[in-house]
């Protein structure tokens, strides 16, 4: 099931996201310091590190979810598709229609399981009925969910289960064609059970989409993704190929780290 | 090191249930009295005239008190129509948009003042600024003095429900690219709504029983609100003005008005108890 990169696969690859000296400020402490990474296109970026590392801090950038508070600060580059997106000049709502998000906790918006997967669809295009209906099924199937929900459409999304919740929120963000996906521990508040399924769909993601995947399960890193950043007190501290930052770490605090020395 | 006497512990929780138990029976205590008598001596004036008829002279026997029903309904439903909007408005501002900033800040400050303004004072600030300036009390100003009481509950209310909205969610609504007032609407207000509308109806309960406002604003009338650029009749004023006299056939319908005023306050304070629990088991669970 793995397919692990290289290091060499890892600078050959284009990337989809490249950050250059991005420091983050939560009012004046500062977070993340000097992160440099190439995030490869169409591979899943798994981010892992202690809690309180700058993990989820980090990929909160890209999407510039942040700004919802106002004391947040982002320096620095991100270049998404040849853009920086931290440029004032970027269209936000355009951003966040190609860098889809997904959280820690299922965010089902309190209406119906069908109006959860129309919300973003009709936010962006201008689709008829058939249409719209079409591409929610289209969404749940890619989301694996379509055979747990399909007869019942029209209830509400809060009777779902936590893990069906997750993967509706992920169905949610695939229904909007992103192009890249960001999720923040999105298997933290589900049981082992829906945890596999979960990570069984980002591995088919993987064909499509570019995923970051912030966990503080190294597992989990270790399963589902092909290259694997170690982020420890703001700084990245190493990047390479998930094979072999778990198998020949080249740095002493990713080696304690995943040997279980500390966090 | 010893260890602590457990009959000591023992004693002190009994004696700490003796105190408390008698002061929370206390308040239902109060509460039933007032039951008691509003409906022992309030019943009894309560029949189909009451409802439909208009007062009549002292000494008559006979009449209702239709008009100042009909008044009462129709300057809550304005000060509704007028108190929530702005209300809601400033509870989205508060709680969205202004968070920390100044003007929030001063924002929060005044509603705290306005909500601990004796509505008196909130009666005759309309005076001044409606009745004097039209040359008459009217049911516009009475209603307007209820909307002004009406603001800070909605507003703190709005701005409380909101924040019970976990960030998370406001976070999807922006990460699938919704700009900030449609998240707003549609997703942070809807998992809201059933608290909202729980704000809205203790607003109403609360100033559906005001009288000090509408003495300097509506006045009474004896006729129907054909208009409400007129003074309207209305419940609270009624009673004050019915209790205060001399004949028993006004006291008791005084005693009726107050049933019928508390009735009404009991039932919209359920209703509002009934949405709050339908809320907690079906909107946004963690």
């Amino acid at each position: 099931m793995n397919r692990a990169g290289s290091a060499e696969e890892a600078r050959s690859l284009p990337s989809k996201v490249s950050v250059r000296n991005l420091n983050f400020y939560y009012g004046g402490q500062q977070a993340l310091f000097d992160n440099n990474i190439d995030i490869p296109e169409k591979r899943v970026t798994a981010i892992i590190g202690p809690s309180g590392c700058g993990k989820s801090t980090h990929i909160r950038v890209y999407n510039r979810i942040y700004e919802l508070y106002r004391t947040h600060r982002a320096e620095g580059q991100v270049v998404i598709d040849g853009k920086n997106i931290l440029l004032p000049s970027v269209d936000l709502i355009d951003l966040r229609k190609r860098v889809g998000m997904i959280f820690q906790r299922p965010t089902p918006f309190p209406m119906t399981i069908f109006d959860n997967i129309a919300y973003g669809l009709k936010l962006h295009y201008r689709v008829g009925r058939t249409e719209l209906s079409d591409r929610v099924e289209d969404a749940l199937k890619r989301g694996a969910l379509w055979d747990e929900v399909k007869d019942k459409l029209g209830e509400p999304a809060n009777a779902l289960s936590g893990g069906q919740q997750q993967r509706l929120c992920i169905a949610r963000a695939i229904a909007t064609e992103p192009e890249l996906i960001l999720m923040d521990e999105p298997c933290s508040a589900i049981d082992p059970v829906a945890t596999a399924k979960i990570e069984d769909l980002i591995q088919t993601l993987r064909d499509n989409y570019t995923v970051v995947l912030v966990t503080h399960n190294m597992q989990q890193a270790a399963r589902v993704s092909d290259f694997t950043a170690f982020f420890y007190k703001g700084y990245i501290i190493e990047f390479g190929a998930t094979k072999q930052i778990f198998t020949n770490p080249a740095e002493r605090e990713t080696e304690d780290y995943i040997t279980g020395r500390f966090g | 090191m010893r260890l602590r006497s457990r009959t000591q512990r023992k004693v002190a929780d009994r004696a700490a249930r003796v105190v408390m138990v008698p002061a929370a029976l206390a308040g239902i205590a109060v509460l039933a009295w007032i039951l008691w008598e509003v409906i022992s001596r309030g019943a009894g004036a309560l029949n189909l005239d009451f409802f439909t008829q208009l007062p009549t002279p002292p000494g008559m026997e006979g009449g209702g008190l239709a008009n100042a029903i009909l008044g009462t309904l129709l300057m809550t439903v304005l000060a509704t129509v007028i108190g929530t909007p702005v209300g809601l408005m400033a509870g989205i501002y508060l709680a969205e948009f202004g968070t920390t900033s100044r003007l929030a800040t001063a924002v929060r400050f005044t509603t705290n003042l306005l909500m601990g303004t004796p509505s008196i004072i909130v009666g005759i600030f309309v005076y001044a600024l409606i009745v004097l300036r039209t040359g008459h009390f009217s049911g516009w100003a009475g209603g307007v003095a209820l909307a002004i009481l009406m603001l800070p509950v909605v507003l703190r209310t709005t701005e409380d429900m909101l924040n019970l909205v976990p960030d998370e969610l406001r976070e999807s609504a922006l990460a699938l690219g919704a700009p900030r007032w449609r998240a707003t609407l549609t997703v942070v207000f809807r998992a809201a709504k059933t608290g909202l509308v729980t704000g809205i109806l203790l607003a109403v309960a609360r100033v559906s029983g005001e009288t000090a406002p509408l003495l300097f604003t509506a006045l009474n009338s004896f006729y129907w609100p054909e208009t409400i650029s007129e003074p309207t009749a209305n419940l609270t004023v009624t009673i004050f003005n019915y209790a205060m006299s001399p004949y028993a056939d006004w006291q008791q319908k005084a005693w009726g008005a107050s049933l019928l005023i508390t009735v009404g306050i009991l039932i919209v304070t359920v209703l509002s108890r009934f949405t709050l629990r339908d809320r907690k088991s079906r909107t946004w669970s963690r």
